[in-house]
């Protein structure tokens, strides 16, 4: 090979790995796409969401999104349509290895986002506002985060922790197809700090798919179920929902009638808003302390 | 031995197979109940979490399983003698795909017999087999007078395909949530945790099996070849009608309970040929039996293998029925 060549790819080389490493609080973040939900509510709330051009077609919050494009979401993100808009910063998912091999070489700097725990969603709030430069912006948002969940946390210190089944998953009008939280996960994270001591707490998965005999060897005391809002069962059917848990009826929960419905995206998505999400789960949980 | 003995031997020994599997799986599970205390009546069923955990959670998957285990294994022999083709089962022919579609549209569209508290995904599984049942049987009546198991064949392995296009032309328009749950569906899932529908579905396979009773003498003939079948006095088209219907009827039956568990229908016809032979008179119980007492056994096996995860039955079924065919395929060689 003649040696302009490889001087030639020894730049080109240089270059891309400049690009694909990213220089994090430098370069500002002019033209974002989010194609995750949570991150998309994030860009929001550290206010860099006039700078957000297009989002998922998942996204439904803040309203602001909805006038957007939407470009697709984990499965079928819309390659051509996103690097149409031009953007600075795409915020993918950890798992679109596909797109990220297509951004980098369009030399476009993309976000890796993955859903984990209760803490990830503030240290993401941290890299995401470094990654777009609105890294002040973004501490004050995690650190807000950071302190009302450790106030719901010191309100439930002293109270009892009641045995809790939080299930986010199950077939209409039947107890058939249920996934609950196991012991990891935001979802586990936000049951322990509302108060509630998860039943799987010591299935190290994040989805667990709960049978009948589970359930009623982990005698809840309380059942959650928590969903999107957009999939909340009809009002007229919700009395028909919590009749099929009578079955249960050794289980405590049951018995008791501790079994709330939580249509709450603030829940299921975990933005910046688990704070509420999380006092909507201490609610159910710890009814006389959290009005 | 006559025939009379060999049929009594043979039930006798595949009855008391499946008797003893139903009789100890629900005493097995990922949690440690005490049998006694489930029995004791002094204790009120509300309060009794052993016998809730028997009763509720044990004793109607173990009796799901019985009943989807035996309709897929006759089923499948019915199949197998009907086309004539020992690679045939109870999905063959499109029902089981039919059933997944409805079950498909009615989890993406949140469909539900709210006022009956029924769950429409049941309901809307059945009636997806009973089209799909409806559509290949018009075709395969279309262009002959009688019922060609050719176009049968056709007819079922192209209606498999555009529904499975159609399942995922759905699933693509579905939410995450949706598409999670239908393929969770997909793997076949005894947990019914209440007796309703294993009763719903009992009509439909008490009809199967008394059909399926009759076509053991008709599938002997059928096995000639539909010629010879003829020439010996049998109403062929009529034959094949009865046992197209009454497969695809305990095939629906099955999914609706179950979801599409599959290689209980090849497997098992195919060995318990090997152990009484050809004739259905034997094969047709004894894979009934068989049928209940294997996916009794891999449900056993669901439940305590990775407890206290829970694996999809269809998945243990697969691992055992897979390598074991292929076993058992060289070995007839």
């Amino acid at each position: 090979m003649a040696a302009p060549q490889k001087a030639l790819i020894a730049v080109f080389a240089t270059l891309v790995f400049s690009l694909a490493a990213g220089k994090p609080g430098v370069a500002r973040a002019e033209r974002i796409v989010s194609l995750v939900p949570a991150a998309t509510e994030m860009l929001y709330a550290f206010g860099a969401g006039s700078r957000v051009v297009a989002v998922s077609s998942y996204d439904t919050f803040p309203p602001a999104v909805k006038p957007l494009p939407k470009v697709g979401a984990l499965l079928d993100p819309n390659v051509e349509r996103i690097l149409a808009l031009k953007p600075d910063l795409v915020v993918v998912y950890g798992s679109q290895d596909d797109l990220k091999r297509q951004l980098t070489r369009a030399r476009v700097r993309f976000f890796d986002y993955r859903h984990a725990g209760l803490a990830d969603i503030t240290s993401t709030i941290r890299t995401l506002g470094a990654q777009t430069g609105d890294g002040p912006a973004a501490d004050t948002l995690a650190n807000t985060i950071e302190r009302g969940l450790d106030e719901v946390r010191t309100r439930v210190k002293a109270q009892p922790r009641p045995r809790t089944l939080l299930v986010f998953g199950r077939e209409r009008l039947a107890l058939r197809g249920i996934y609950a939280s196991g012991g990891v996960g935001f979802l586990n994270d936000m049951l322990e700090t509302a108060g509630g001591a998860n039943v799987f707490t010591d299935i190290k998965l994040q989805a667990v798919q709960a049978t009948t005999e589970q359930i009623l060897a982990a005698r809840p005391d309380i059942i959650v179920e928590a969903r999107a809002s957009n999939s909340a069962f009809p009002s007229g059917e919700r009395d028909a929902e919590l009749n099929v848990w009578k079955v249960l009826a050794s289980v405590p929960a049951v018995r008791n009638g501790r079994v709330h419905f939580l249509f709450d995206d603030r829940i299921v998505i975990p933005g910046p808003r688990v704070v509420d999400g999380t006092l909507a789960i201490a609610r159910a949980i710890h009814p006389d302390i959290f009005k | 031995m006559t025939l009379q003995r060999r049929f009594v031997r043979t039930v006798m020994g595949f009855g008391t197979l499946a008797a003893a599997t139903i009789l100890l799986a629900p005493a097995i599970g990922p949690t440690s109940i005490s049998l006694s205390r489930a029995f004791d009546r002094s204790i009120p069923f509300a309060d009794n979490a052993d016998a809730q955990i028997f009763f509720i959670a044990r004793l109607p998957r173990t009796l799901a399983g019985a009943l989807v285990g035996a309709l897929f294994a006759a089923a499948g022999v019915v199949f197998q003698g009907l086309l004539r083709n020992a690679l045939a089962t109870p999905f063959t022919l499109g029902v089981s795909t039919g059933a997944a579609l409805g079950a498909v549209l009615a989890i993406s569209f949140n469909w539900s017999i709210g006022a009956l508290g029924i769950s429409g995904v049941p309901v809307a599984a059945f009636a997806g087999s009973l089209a799909a049942v409806g559509i290949v049987y018009a075709l395969a009546q279309a262009r002959h007078r009688g019922l060609s198991t050719t176009v049968l064949l056709l007819a079922g392995v192209t209606m498999n395909a555009f529904f499975s296009a159609m399942i995922l032309f759905v699933q693509y328009f579905a939410s995450f949530a949706d598409v999670y749950r239908t393929l969770r569906w997909l793997m076949g899932d005894l947990d019914v945790s209440s007796y309703e529908p294993i009763v719903a579905a009992l009509p439909a396979a008490g009809v199967a099996f008394g059909f399926f009773a009759w076509l053991a003498r008709p599938l002997n003939l059928l096995s000639l070849g539909p010629d010879s079948a003829e020439s010996r006095g049998l109403d062929v088209t009529k034959a094949q009608r009865a046992a197209f219907l009454s497969a695809s009827l305990a095939t629906g039956a099955a999914v609706t309970v179950g979801g599409p568990i599959g290689f209980v229908g090849i497997i098992i016809p195919h060995l318990v040929r090997l152990l009484v032979g050809p004739d259905h008179r034997l094969v047709l119980p004894a894979a009934a039996l068989f049928g209940a007492a294997f996916l009794v056994a891999c449900d056993v096996l669901a439940r305590v293998v990775f407890a206290p995860v829970e694996l999809p039955v269809g998945i243990i079924t697969a691992i055992i029925g897979g390598p074991f065919f292929l076993w058992l395929l060289l070995k007839k060689r």
